[in-house]
């Protein structure tokens, strides 16, 4: 744990700069592994935020949180009143986001950390699903209920008229000027991305996050310590609730509307999965994670019999028949089955995730064992005095 | 509550204490001195965590006052992080550490804590700028020869090892009482007797110490002043030489265990 | 006060489901220290054993359809009333009874293997991952469920002669109070079912080593008790309480692939304001909460505040959490 913050400033803005190269031209290399469409890579910058910012949470201070997605939800509706009322443009858009979902984590945030452990998971699983049912119901003229909230051309949009800037056509989010649709969208929640995980990356770095991990390690110690963990942890929890508000808001960016299944605690999940497939607490993991459920709920939700047909073509017929009948409940709309056989594969058999496993892999091929000799003699030394 | 002979950091008087109509403590008084190391000794379950608890406020006694540097701690249930802010920071009896977090960062994090109070968010500051405080834990890493081992997970270092960055992590905090609750309970003997080596190098920096403890080995070797603690009172208090010798003490105490 | 009264008995069943629920949930977590997210799927799955007893029963063949007589029709008729005639009829009818019959052994297979196979290898894992693995597991058992059922609400229903309602203002010597019979008798049987825990729980031998482990789990593993066996029986316990709580709720609530997660977040809530680890605090909690949902889904009540009936719960739980965090009967 200690090399995530043990870094030098040089080797930090390296790892920006590879972070940066990798996202920009995802384009290119998504190409490649038949990701190369904006709506998909969208979804990775999207999710890979959103669990970037789960992560300053769960990664760091332990504290596991079933509600992030009423903060997406949040981000959503917010970006679309803001696309309703003031204007197309993105900025507003987002800053209106990352007020309302701050200020949502805050009162969840503090009420649920009234209590530690499985209390709080219950509890933000609780406020998420209440937000859900509020959603539906007693908010349904703000969220317009089931139908979801869209934009619509007459909206009134008080600073584009006063700018004099006119939509033609069906409304889309735009950047003074540019329409962000396709890539110019990808590239927007890419900006973004690199942002968050600028961010996150500083906030592994300080002593902020230092006192965050401290707090996961023993809670006990930190307070005996002189630290009050209670304004660390709400404040960890509304800067992640803010990364999942952005994320919110940018799904609303690249298809203006907001529903409340956005809210519900099947996303919530998903976030958690994410950050857990790929590595809890690594600075890499949460996005590798997302954009891989991401990838694979892409390909696996395409089949159905017919592709499994054409995938088992070389078995005999009858074995190819009985193959088909296994997996077919895993693909297509099964997909969340699969998901959740993931899920619980990762927890039984990889709790550190993907990061995890790799480090032990470079660990094995390169067998460095240098800085373990300095702690096996100081705990020799201590056996021969017995 | 300076008295006339040397400043009293902590002063308890008259304290109470019943749980269920057990007396837990009984009128206890006790008045430590700045620099001075005081032994709590006591068998098993004559009160010492109760005592210790009622100390820095985290027991609310039935009667009694106790007086921290001018601080009212009688009220109960004072946060731990003020106790801490106040000045006292505490050695568990199983050693609280960060086992995640590498030695220099478990020294590192009670520094910050000296530093910048309960709270402070600089969530874009970084940590490799804090050199003074690196460097501070790291002499004090020095003296306890983990110096070379400084980016290892705490949590690998043994029990004795453990104790003795527990040590360092409130040595760190440069603190005006230090708590010491059983701080060789569960050692071999030769870690306990390293542990004592360093408490005795803390004893010559004149810190004030309490020391909660019921090996008498420990307690000869460090303390200025024991008071003796059976079934919830004190029986005696005095220099370690008039406390072995002390008839009440022999009959309660020493008569069962070994010296 | 009619109305008020037939809110509160409209609350009482609905409570009931909340209670079991919330009792298993307390005593797995209070037992094993296990925090069981798929606790809710397993309502569910007791649910599925209604539904699959029912579908089962009317397995139907082809038959010549006798009344119509002017060309040849044919109708759906279940195997049963074909070979034993109005026998089997009644059979059908009573599917819901005969799937408690039959839940019972299926839920305890269930349970026990679940704690055999998953649970117990949790025991020594922090909650994070013991909350993360059932998730997961709530999320597989759910689409299991609806790859073999489809997403859609199935109706069950209860025997003929208790699907009427009764007229319980008589009882009271109020006026126009109709209540469904099997309302009534889902109240009933969830009170069985609590009083039945408890009494095993009190004037059992078991049931005392369980109760000490709840308080003391550390103290009870030293006296040299086979804890493990007794693990896995709490687990089957709790996973048939919940899974009859499931049966025995079907005519109330057609039953689909979601209701887990919906029952496990309001039972959550349930174990939370009642306090974790504490079964009677499950039991009033449950109960108190399905009658308050019920009073605020009043349309009185509903006009003022519209959409009230939806968020009550969350909001009393967030009350008791601000004056007394832990719990009504919680200990800390």
């Amino acid at each position: 744990m200690h090399t995530i913050i043990a870094s030098t400033r040089m080797r930090d803005y390296i790892t920006l700069a590879l972070f940066t190269l990798v996202v920009l031209t995802a384009p290119l290399w998504g190409k490649l592994i038949g990701a190369g469409y904006p709506d998909l890579l969208k979804k990775f910058a999207i999710f890979g935020l959103f669990a970037v910012g789960y992560n300053i949470l769960f990664g760091l201070t332990g504290y596991l949180s079933f509600g992030h997605a009423a903060f997406l939800g949040v981000g959503s509706y917010a970006t679309v009143w803001s696309f309703k009322l003031l204007s197309m443009n993105v900025i507003p858009a987002v800053l209106f986001s990352i007020v309302l979902s701050g200020l949502l984590a805050v009162v969840i945030g503090f009420l649920s950390l009234r209590r530690t452990g499985i209390y709080f998971s219950i509890l933000t699983l609780a406020f998420a699903q209440m937000s859900y049912n509020m959603a539906y119901s007693v908010l349904t003229p703000i969220t317009n209920g089931e139908t979801g909230l869209r934009v619509l051309r007459h909206d009134p949009r008080v600073l584009d008229s006063l700018f004099g800037v006119q939509v033609e056509g069906s409304p889309l989010g735009g950047l003074f000027g540019v329409t962000l649709t396709g890539y110019s969208g990808f590239y927007f929640c890419a900006a973004l991305l690199i942002l968050g995980f600028w961010i996150a990356l500083r906030i592994f770095r300080s002593p902020y996050g230092l006192k965050l991990l401290a707090i996961k390690s023993n809670q006990t110690r930190m307070e005996y310590t002189g630290f009050n963990p209670r304004p660390y942890l709400l404040s960890a929890f509304v800067i992640s609730g803010i990364y999942a508000g952005v994320a919110g808001s940018l799904m609303a960016i690249v298809d203006p509307l907001a529903g409340a299944e956005r809210m519900q605690w099947t996303a919530s999940g998903e976030v958690v999965l994410m950050t857990i497939l790929g590595g809890l607490g690594t600075l890499f993991g949460p996005i590798l994670g997302a954009a891989l459920i991401k990838y694979l709920e892409n390909i696996f939700s395409a089949f159905n019999d017919q592709t499994l047909f054409q995938i088992f073509d070389f078995l005999p017929h009858w074995l190819a028949r009985i193959m088909v009948d296994i997996t077919s409940p895993f693909v297509g709309d099964g997909w969340h089955l699969t998901l959740g056989v993931l899920f619980m594969a990762i927890i039984i058999f990889l709790p550190g995730g993907l990061m995890e496993g790799f480090r032990h892999i470079s660990v094995r091929l390169s067998r460095k064992s240098g800085g373990d000799a300095d702690m096996a003699s100081l705990e020799a030394a201590e056996g021969e005095s017995k | 509550m300076s008295a006339e002979n040397g400043n009293i950091v902590l002063s308890i008087s008259g304290v109470n204490k019943t749980f269920g109509g057990l007396q837990a403590l009984s009128d206890i008084n006790l008045q430590i001195e700045e620099g001075k190391a005081h032994a709590i000794i006591g068998p098993n379950g004559a009160g010492k965590s109760t005592l210790l608890n009622t100390c820095i406020g985290r027991i609310r006694p039935d009667s009694g006052t106790i007086n921290f540097l001018g601080h009212d701690l009688t009220g109960g249930n004072v946060k731990p992080h003020d106790i801490n802010q106040l000045g006292i920071s505490r050695v568990f009896q199983t050693p609280e550490i960060f086992p995640e977090l590498s030695i220099l960062h478990n020294v590192m994090t009670p520094a910050f804590a000296r530093k910048e109070g309960t709270f402070s968010f600089n969530p874009l500051n970084a940590l490799r700028d804090q050199k003074g405080i690196e460097h501070e834990a790291m002499d004090l890493l020095a003296d306890l020869n983990m110096a070379d081992v400084s980016r290892h997970h705490a949590g690998n270092l043994s029990r004795g090892n453990k104790r003795r960055l527990e040590l360092a992590m409130c040595l760190i905090q440069h603190p005006r009482l230090l708590l010491l609750d059983e701080p060789t309970a569960g050692m071999a003997r030769h870690d306990t007797n390293r542990t004592i080596e360093l408490l005795k190098k803390i004893k010559a920096s004149g810190m004030t110490k309490v020391i909660i403890e019921h090996d008498m080995h420990v307690v000869f070797s460090l303390a200025d002043r024991i008071s003796v603690l059976a079934q919830g009172a004190i029986i005696a208090e005095g220099h370690p030489d008039e406390i072995k010798g002390h008839p009440k003490v022999r009959e309660a105490y020493l008569g069962s265990a070994e010296i | 006060m009619e109305a008020i009264l037939l809110q509160i008995l409209n609350g009482l069943d609905k409570g009931g489901a909340y209670a079991l629920i919330a009792l298993g949930l307390s005593l797995v977590f209070g037992t094993l220290g296990v925090v069981n997210f798929a606790h809710g799927a397993l309502f569910m799955l007791g649910a599925f054993v209604a539904v699959s007893v029912q579908s089962l029963l009317t397995l139907s063949m082809r038959v010549r359809d006798t009344s119509i007589t002017f060309f040849e029709a044919y109708k759906e008729t279940p195997y049963l009333e074909v070979w034993w005639g109005d026998t089997g009829r009644a059979i059908i009818d009573y599917a819901v009874p005969i799937s408690i019959v039959i839940a019972i052994p299926v839920m305890l297979l269930i349970g026990v293997a679940m704690e055999r196979g998953l649970v117990r290898f949790f025991y020594k894992r922090d909650h994070a991952d013991q909350i993360l693995v059932t998730f997961g597991l709530a999320i597989v058992l759910q689409e299991i469920v609806k790859a073999f059922f489809g997403a859609n609400p199935i109706p069950v229903s209860a025997p003929e002669v208790v699907a009427t309602s009764v007229d319980v203002g008589t009882m009271f010597g109020l006026q126009g109070i109709t209540y469904p019979w099997w309302r009534l008798i889902y109240l009933g049987f969830s009170l069985l079912i609590i009083g039945g825990v408890f009494a095993f729980l009190h004037y059992t031998t078991f049931g005392m080593v369980v109760r000490a482990g709840m308080h003391d789990r550390e103290t009870v593993g030293l006296l040299g008790i086979n804890i493990q066996k007794r693990f896995t029986i709490v687990f089957g316990l709790a996973t048939v309480v919940v899974g009859l709580a499931g049966v025995m709720y079907t005519p109330i609530l057609s039953p689909d692939c979601h209701m887990g997660m919906e029952f496990l977040v309001l039972s959550f809530v349930v174990v939370v304001v009642g306090g974790m680890g504490s079964l009677p605090g499950a039991a009033a909690a449950g109960f108190l909460l399905g009658i308050l949902q019920s009073f605020f889904s009043m349309n009185e009540i509903k006009s003022i505040l519209p959409g009230i009936d939806q968020i009550i719960i969350y909001l009393v739980a967030v009350f008791i959490l601000l004056v007394r965090p832990r719990g009504l009967m919680g200990r800390d």
